[in-house]
């Protein structure tokens, strides 16, 4: 058995909480202290997600655009999201929610551009 | 070969080098920093002091009433800010009394005019915030305050326009007499002069043993400062000093000439005059002893702290003139010496002219015209500055009011700036409450822009100092090599 | 000189919503004046998301929150004067501004409204003893040269303060191949939000230092390092707890302050608590026809706030150019017991309008309540099962509430025993 301690974000409480994992199985979890607490835990423990945003350089610009994952990604992938992320190269014009990388790292989610960027 | 080096471009250098700049004759200044006035000038009371403070016959009395006497009209004359703001010299007790009594009849003898011993009731009127508790004063209303750093750009800027060379990051590490000249070891290689004037501040005992002077020796005494944000209201329009010790003039509060208030300085003798660190032991003191003079001071205000390093040499006065032959120096030119530089100019030109038999040149080139700070303008004179220069319509510093254009022309300047930080002893941006937050992103830009240089090689002080360490992309290639 | 009914200043998330909202009452003769090319304000750089949950219901990053209010203000046709520097304001509500485009212009406004934002305190302000060398930066400072200019400041950091801005830098330095040493906080808590600490701190392994500060920077041209402290309860350094870090990049996220230099030449009142404006609950300040509101205000830790005080700031100043000013008698709003900086500070009297206080407890309070009296008489009252300094409170008074309100009201804490 397990045990990984969570800190949970859904409110300032930050309920520091203890879940018991056999394996990949959630035994039990203490020290929300509300529902809320739970269900993030749970998630945290089977697949954390994250968004991730950074900047891309662009032909032309001095200003880089900035990018984020269309919506969360697993945890583990950021890093992998962000090397991937290095090698991408974009001319102007950009627009908003244009999409800067598809299917990033085969996570099945495009990182999109945030701002307008026009030549 | 060049006629004459000056080793140090601190304010008494600049001074030295302009006041030469008159004479038919190759001069290169050389500093081992990468700006004007980047050792003990930078960082000092900025006070022009009257000439009560220094016993009568030193070198130090006649130089500082004689630099106190032409800081007005010089100031004027190269645009640099100025004002006579008085001093008092305050006694919490009846004891301190013989001290001011002292400082009084040495002001007599000086020649210092104006002095007047004030009690307790006038100090209050004349300056409220002061503690309650002072007993008396020596006033001394010829006392000035000036910016010592924008002094010394400005003496190096009139030298440059009239054909002194300034070379920086050149550390002269040995000189010797060579037949005929001068031969100056440094980080740049060799350097030859016919004569050669040491004005290199906290290692000017060095040379000046090197150039075969009696022994003379360095103490290196740092001083620590806070700086407050200009309030709506300064708090005192006089600088206060406390009875002095035998480490110096003790702690003041003096408003500066761009309206912020200077606390300090410590006094401590430290081994390396590089070492301008500050402490919070020394910090501390500085509030402690502050709040004797004013005791409703707050640090809420503070907006920045630094410390300087002042060259003391053991024997006392400082050490002015002739050394051997073709070999001149001001050195040990600790306080009054910003006072003093003017004057100090002034002798050294004297006698190395009659020494070595040097000639006026035809034309003397004026100081070169500095428009007066965006900051101080009138609606009409900013209206028009507009006009002439958009770039002046572009506030790049918010808290000191400073436009690119004053920036780019600080860049621009005789002997320009060339870091973050000399942009902001010459523009003031910078230099204001945020200390840089908002400003500096965009005065890098500009740099690297007028410098023709990468954004990554702006600099905020000296080699080694850049602010920016690679692109995102770079830095992310470093990862993956990693 | 040119007359104007309404002059904004600032263009970023408090200036965009003000204007809309005093558009959408019918102002039009309206100018936002921005300093900086673009509006949006601090919101360009601010690239991470989390912004907008309140207000649109999603999460959206800086630039998107901000490129809604720049739409809507593009739609509507409100004027938004970009590189423009405003250089003082008079009580008399004269505006004097510069750009390279125009000069100097002068602009007489019958309303104003302060939307200047807040920046960021500098390392001078804490008085941290050490040399004065390159590599020492505010968070927002790298933020802008990482963010906007796509340069990193630094390789191993240290941050100093434990504010949201510090985090989120924190993070992305990592991402973007830095190394961060610690985070350290001079408090025992941080003032950041958990969710920061979790996916900026815990996420990357970051230590976080609480109760500590940092006492000493070294290197002479470059940060080499720093020394990090414990502190007692008095908050000063503990002799013997010094941790150093080799470093050559110190961020400081230690406070925000409102951007008041305008608001003091005008002769605003400015609270020493907030170290905003004092305004009445339309948001206007001692000055009759200036308004407040955003960052410049006080500062908030949500833009969604920043953006509904703001509306409402436009509201009210729409209101009084349309309808004329509307100023009685107020009664003041007083901090009690472990309450900071409460806003508005006024309530007109004999108002009826909803009141949204908003202030800071002065520490972590459990279980517990926050409540406005009026004398002995209880007002309003809120119940959270915290309430800490990092997240602004908010206690609404229902309309019906202020009408009744005689006399000065006291909003405190209340902890159950």
């Amino acid at each position: 058995m397990t045990e990984k301690v969570i800190t949970c974000i859904n409110c300032p409480m930050g309920c520091r909480m203890t879940v018991q994992m056999e394996g990949k199985e959630i035994l039990k979890i203490t020290g929300n202290t509300c529902k809320r607490g739970e269900t993030y835990a749970r998630q945290e423990c089977t697949e954390p997600m994250r968004m991730v945003t950074a900047v891309v350089p662009v032909e032309g610009s001095r200003m880089p655009v900035s990018v984020k994952t269309r919506t969360p990604i697993p945890k583990a992938r950021i890093q992998a999201c962000m090397k991937a992320l290095s090698g991408v190269r974009l001319t102007l014009p950009i627009h908003e929610k244009d999409v800067v990388l598809p299917d990033v790292c085969g996570t099945g989610v495009d990182v999109i551009a945030t701002r307008t960027l026009m030549a | 070969m060049f006629d004459i080096l000056i080793v140090g471009a601190g304010v008494v250098g600049s001074s030295v080098a302009r006041a030469l700049s008159r004479y038919q004759a190759s001069i290169l200044v050389v500093d081992a920093a990468c700006d004007v006035a980047e050792g003990s000038s930078k960082a000092n009371s900025g006070i022009v002091h009257a000439g009560y403070d220094a016993v009568p016959g030193t070198l130090k009395a006649k130089l500082n009433v004689r630099g106190a006497e032409m800081y007005p009209s010089l100031c004027e004359e190269l645009g640099v800010p100025y004002r006579r703001n008085g001093a008092m010299i305050l006694a919490f007790s009846e004891d301190d009394r013989s001290t001011l009594k002292k400082l009084y009849d040495q002001g007599i003898k000086n020649g210092v005019k104006e002095l007047r011993i004030i009690e307790k009731e006038e100090i209050l009127a004349l300056e409220p915030q002061t503690s309650p508790e002072v007993v008396c004063a020596l006033l001394v209303p010829t006392s000035g305050i000036v910016s010592p750093y924008e002094m010394a750009f400005a003496l190096a800027d009139h030298a440059a326009v009239n054909g002194v060379e300034f070379r920086f990051q050149t550390k002269v590490d040995s000189v010797r007499w060579e037949k005929d000249h001068w031969e100056a070891e440094t980080n740049q290689g060799k350097i030859q002069a016919r004569i050669l004037v040491n004005c290199a501040g906290a290692s000017s005992a060095d040379l000046h043993n090197q150039m075969g002077g009696e022994k003379a020796e360095i103490i290196h005494r740092r001083g620590q400062y806070y700086i407050l944000d200009h309030p709506d209201v300064l708090p005192f329009d006089h600088t206060m000093f406390q009875c002095p010790t035998k480490m110096g003039k003790g702690i003041l509060v003096a408003p500066t000439v761009h309206g912020n208030v200077l606390l300090g300085p410590t006094a401590e003798d430290i081994q390396d005059p590089l070492d301008v660190a500050t402490t919070a032991e020394g910090l501390e003191s500085v509030l402690k002893a502050a709040r004797l003079t004013w005791p409703g001071l707050s640090v809420r205000t503070a907006i920045t702290n630094f410390s300087g390093v002042r060259a003391h040499e053991i024997h006392g006065d400082f050490m002015v003139g002739k050394v051997a032959g073709h070999a001149y120096e001001a050195a040990g030119m600790e306080s009054p010496g910003l006072s003093a530089a003017p004057a100090v100019g002034e002798m050294l030109e004297e006698i190395i002219v009659r020494e070595e038999g040097l000639e006026k040149k035809a034309q003397w080139l004026p100081a070169p015209v500095h428009p007066r700070p965006f900051n101080e303008m009138t609606d009409q004179e900013r209206q028009a500055a507009i006009e002439a220069d958009p770039l002046y319509g572009k506030i790049i510093c918010r808290c000191e009011v400073v436009t690119e254009a004053e920036i780019r022309a600080a860049i621009r300047r005789p002997v320009g700036a060339t870091s973050v930080d000399g942009v902001k002893r010459r523009t003031r941006a910078g230099m204001g409450r945020c200390q840089g937050g908002f400003c500096s992103p965009r005065v890098v830009e500009i740099l690297a822009e007028e410098l023709h240089i990468p954004m990554t090689s702006v600099r905020k002080g000296g080699p080694g100092s850049e602010l920016l360490v690679g692109t995102i992309q770079e830095a992310m290639a470093k990862e993956a090599e990693a | 000189m040119t007359e104007k009914d309404l002059v904004i200043i600032g263009g970023g998330p408090a200036g965009l919503a003000a204007a809309i909202g005093a558009w959408e009452d019918g102002i039009r003769d309206m100018v936002v004046l921005e300093r900086e090319k673009q509006a949006g304000g601090i919101l360009r750089q601010c690239i991470h998301n989390g912004f907008g949950l309140h207000r649109f219901g999603e999460e959206l990053t800086g630039p998107e929150y901000a490129q809604r209010d720049i739409d809507r203000a593009k739609e509507l046709g409100i004027p938004i004067q970009c590189n423009t520097t405003v250089l003082s304001v008079t009580e008399e509500k004269v505006v004097t501004c510069v750009s390279a485009e125009k000069g100097l212009e002068i602009i007489h406004a019958r309303a104003i409204i302060l939307a200047m934002g807040c920046r960021e305190r500098p390392r001078g302000a804490l008085g941290t003893p050490g040399t004065r060398c390159a590599g020492i930066y505010t968070a927002g400072t790298a933020q802008k040269f990482v963010n906007l200019e796509g340069f990193m400041p630094g390789k191993r950091v240290v941050i100093l303060g434990s504010g949201d801005i510090g985090l989120i830098m924190a993070r992305r330095m990592t991402l973007q191949g830095a190394k961060v040493l610690a985070c350290v906080e001079l408090m025992p808590f941080s003032s950041g939000l958990n969710r920061n600490i979790v996916q900026c701190l815990q996420d990357f392994d970051i230590p976080l230092y609480l109760s500590h500060t940092v006492t000493n920077v070294e290197g002479r041209e470059r940060l080499t390092g720093v020394t990090v402290s414990e502190v007692g309860p008095d908050r000063k350094p503990i002799p013997g707890t010094e941790i150093h870090f080799d470093c050559d990049t110190l961020l400081l996220s230690v406070g925000l302050i409102p951007e008041n230099e305008l608001s003091r030449t005008a002769k605003v009142e400015l609270s020493p608590v907030t170290s905003g404006a004092v305004v009445n609950d339309l948001l206007e300040t001692s000055v009759p026809g200036i308004f407040s509101c955003g960052n410049v205000l006080h500062v908030h830790d949500l833009v969604d706030f920043v953006s509904e005080e703001s509306f409402k700031a436009g509201h009210a100043a729409a209101d009084l150019i349309l309808h004329g000013a509307k100023r009685s008698d107020t009664i003041r709003v007083l901090d009690g017991e472990g309450v900071r900086g409460t806003v508005p500070q006024m309530i007109r009297r004999g108002s009826a309008d909803e009141v949204r206080l908003m202030f800071r407890p002065a520490g972590v309070y459990k279980n517990a309540s926050a409540v406005v009296m009026c004398g002995d008489r209880e007002v309003a009252r809120k119940r959270a099962m915290i309430f800490t300094p990092g997240e602004m409170a908010v206690l609404p008074i229902p309309g019906n509430k202020v009408a009744e309100l005689d006399g000065d009201i006291t909003v405190k804490m209340e902890v159950k025993a």
